[in-house]
């Protein structure tokens, strides 16, 4: 019973990613009707906010230490970073070593701002042109962006640790009657789990109580109408951009901590992520969160070593297997709409 | 119905013709290059550096990239001559190779191997490069090396670790300075008997590619070998980015150990994965639980963070060492870039000079004269001790390092400790030995 909660964990905590990505994916799809190749490197993107932030907290001037020596054997230069001398070593530590949550507030803005920028400039001046057209420009886009992460940053992975407060584990094992140890999990990815969940319960709420939420939903259903109208449709739904990039941009800035970023990563989601908007439904909100989730535990569970001496490369099949049999049988996805992608 | 005038005669008349005519410009092309490909001028010589410019690996082809600029530097007399110095053949006087002035070209290998073999063949083909180096990642070696044989260059494998570069694929005109799977196990296993004890069960996470295979199989072979169990096995993806749910069945099972046969971001990410999942803090079978890195890079420990401290893996060289070699190229490298050279840099560095040293000896570019300068070559000062390139297999034998990630690092250069200098007795194997079995070198091919 522990492997099972174990890796169920593992499944909510994988689906939280890509439900993240997926609903931002979604969003701009039932919205504009863009299929947006370049929501994975806007991921990168935000974890390199954390990066840029950690960066700048940890800012430094040096100091030479005659008693130690470098590499060339001369006196070894010591950083030391400006916070320490503006709030004192100990808050300045605290400070820095809290860099990834404080990244949030710094994410936001900047991804707005890139989301904004990246649909008023480039995206749409293709609302109108085939979706091959929408993939191909997105698609070069994200390639452009993730080169440009690199030629700054490099291509090794950059560490950015979580608080020292949550670099432990907790121990569901004891809570749940089980052996103590037998069922750990790590604090930062119930933290990511529990981050996710906020943020998927922000955008619906935001979506279904608010009026701008409400005009976002009808011109979703119907664009031609809520035009006729007078409103205006297409500054809300370039807002709306704005917002799916905060979302792909905090997901991937509570990331860091999981895996050490690289300029690589929204790639690596990007492909999954697409699977797992179709599977849901194109243009669906629930069906991604769905689907995200599903395909997340899907895969922790065929990546357990009884299973793969079972069936051999299942674990890299898995999440592709389903999405035909799902296709096959519910071609819409899990809570697709009619009309949406069949013209 | 036409009627066709076939004859014997004819077919063998007109095909002697045709053959002749094709045989013509071949002939003359080989006379024109001295008998083997891209025969240098009496002026420079044009060497191919085939590095990963773009990819995953850009940062360490980078370093690759440096280590060949102060080569060539040395060669052609410029700088403070780094390793020449040191180097115990003194063929090599900092005026070029045979008199020429050393010239490079590069190339993009994106850690692909068809991209890799596209850029070896541009440098052969257009720029004229007389030998190919470089590279990191053993699919990338493994094609480029079987390229060159074809086309007639000599290939100084640079970053390639599988056993099969110098195994089941190994070729008459590819030579690798770089230590291999083989020897990592060799090299790692009495260290880990000595500190975790031969009463071990392990669990192998390992990347589902060719260098995976023959590391897991070699690790797995020598901590066998001295009493370790292993109680599990499972063949992670190239693509993997998130290990958790490959971690969490070795918290199910019986294992104290977990061997990561990962490179590269994979490692990064299945050793960070592992210690937030607190592996390094469990208590097992009534012993720490420990975990291991075959193979170490500075530049993937950077990567890792704290996470590297305590874990023993193997390395082919290491900045800190204080043999003559290592210290004239750590300050020469040091002082040109501002940080100490990686292992890339230095195998790279090194192959450079072997090749040079090779032709100076062998008085001739001809790859099959350079290859026999090589096989069997002695030598020492160049930062492994005495080390020999054997002629049977291409492979250089030398001391292996052993090091451990450092407690408290003074830099972001200063990660791993050197545990132990593996003798080259220790990690060496019979020529044939079954990790190796398969393939030949072939005769080696002049080209032209």
């Amino acid at each position: 019973m522990d492997w099972f909660i174990l890796q169920l964990l593992n499944g909510l905590d994988k689906g939280s990613a890509y439900a993240l990505i997926a609903l931002g994916l979604t969003l701009i799809f039932g919205t504009l009707g863009v299929v947006n190749f370049a929501h994975g490197a806007l991921f990168m993107i935000g974890a390199f906010c954390a990066v840029t932030l950690s960066r700048l907290l940890s800012l430094s001037h040096q100091v030479v230490d005659e008693t130690r020596t470098d590499f060339l054997g001369n006196p070894l230069k010591v950083d030391v970073p400006y916070a320490y001398d503006i709030f004192g070593e100990t808050m300045g530590a605290a400070i820095i070593d809290w860099a990834v949550p404080l990244s949030i507030l710094f994410a936001i803005p900047v991804m707005i701002l890139i989301g904004v920028v990246m649909e008023r400039g480039l995206i749409k001046h293709f609302y109108k042109r085939p979706h091959a057209d929408q993939i191909l420009v997105t698609f070069g886009l994200a390639i452009v962006l993730q080169e440009v992460i690199k030629y700054y940053y490099g291509a090794n992975p950059i560490p950015t640790p979580a608080p020292s407060a949550f670099t432990g584990s907790f121990d569901f094992g004891a809570i749940l009657g089980f052996e103590p140890g037998s069922i750990i999990y790590p604090y930062w990815r119930i933290i990511y789990f529990g981050f996710a969940a906020v943020i998927i319960g922000a955008v619906f709420a935001f979506l279904q109580f608010t009026t701008f939420g409400m005009v976002v939903r009808a011109g979703m259903a119907d664009r031609e109408t809520v035009g006729l109208l007078g409103i205006n449709i297409d500054k809300r739904f370039t807002i709306m951009f704005g917002l799916a990039a905060a979302v792909a941009g905090l997901a991937g800035v509570m990331y860091t901590p999981i895996n050490s970023p690289n300029y690589h990563m929204g790639m690596d989601f990007l492909v999954l992520s697409f699977v797992v908007v179709v599977v849901g439904g194109m243009g669906s909100l629930p069906g991604a969160v769905l689907a995200g989730f599903l395909l997340g535990i899907l895969e922790s569970f065929a990546s357990m070593r009884e299973v793969i001496d079972i069936i051999p490369g299942i674990n890299q099949v898995i999440i592709y297997l389903v999405a035909i049999i799902i296709l096959l049988t519910r071609p819409r996805g899990l809570m697709g709409r009619k009309g949406v992608m069949e013209d | 119905m036409s009627k066709t005038n076939l004859t014997r005669r004819g077919v063998l008349q007109t095909g002697a013709v045709a053959g002749a005519g094709l045989a013509l410009p071949t002939y003359l092309s080989a006379a024109s290059h001295s008998g083997f490909t891209n025969a240098p001028g009496d002026s420079s010589v044009t060497l191919g550096f085939n590095v990963p410019q773009s990819g995953p690996y850009a940062d360490e082809g980078a370093d690759e990239l440096r280590a060949y600029e102060l080569a060539v530097e040395h060669l052609n007399g410029e700088g403070d001559g780094g390793m020449l110095p040191t180097f115990s053949s003194k063929a090599l006087e900092g005026a070029g190779i045979l008199g020429r002035k050393v010239e490079y070209v590069t190339g993009d290998t994106q850690t692909k191997s068809d991209a890799a073999r596209a850029s070896a063949k541009s440098m052969i083909e257009k720029d004229g490069a007389i030998m190919i180096t470089g590279g990191s990642s053993s699919g990338v070696a493994v094609a480029v090396q079987a390229l060159c044989q074809e086309a007639g260059v000599i290939f100084m494998a640079g970053l390639t670790h599988s056993n099969d570069t110098t195994g089941k694929d190994k070729k008459a005109n590819g030579f690798r300075h770089f230590f291999n799977s083989y020897m990592s196990g060799a090299a790692l296993a009495p260290i880990l008997a000595d500190n975790y004890g031969t009463d071990r069960k392990a669990y192998h996470l390992t990347a589902d590619y060719n260098w995976g295979y023959t590391t897991e199989e070699a690790v797995r072979s020598s901590t066998e070998a001295m009493g370790w169990e292993t109680v599990g096995q499972v063949l992670t993806p190239l693509t993997q980015t998130d290990f958790s749910s490959y971690i969490t069945p070795v918290l199910q099972s019986d294992a104290d150990v977990l061997v990561l046969n990962h490179y590269g971001g994979n490692m990064v990410n299945s050793l960070t994965n592992a210690v937030q999942f607190g592996l390094r803090d469990r208590v097992v079978n009534g012993k720490n639980f420990e975990i291991v890195v075959p193979l170490y890079s500075r530049l993937m420990a950077r990567g890792a963070g704290a996470n590297v401290k305590g874990i023993f893996g193997s390395t082919n060289w290491h900045w800190s060492l204080q043999d003559e070699g290592s210290k004239a190229f750590v300050k020469s490298f040091g002082t040109k870039y501002g940080f100490p050279p990686s292992q890339a840099a230095h195998t790279c560095y090194v192959q450079t000079l072997l090749y040079a040293d090779a032709v100076q000896r062998a008085g001739s570019f001809a790859p099959c004269a350079v290859a026999e300068a090589l096989e069997g070559f002695e030598f020492d000062g160049l930062g492994n001790g005495p080390t020999l390139y054997r002629a049977e297999d291409h492979q250089c034998f030398k001391d292996v390092l052993v090091v451990k990630g450092k407690e408290n690092p003074t830099s972001e250069f200063d990660l791993l400790e050197i545990v132990e200098v593996t003798p080259v007795s220790q990690v060496t194997y019979a020529p044939d030995h079954p990790q190796f079995a398969g393939g030949s070198l072939g005769t080696c091919n002049n080209g032209a």
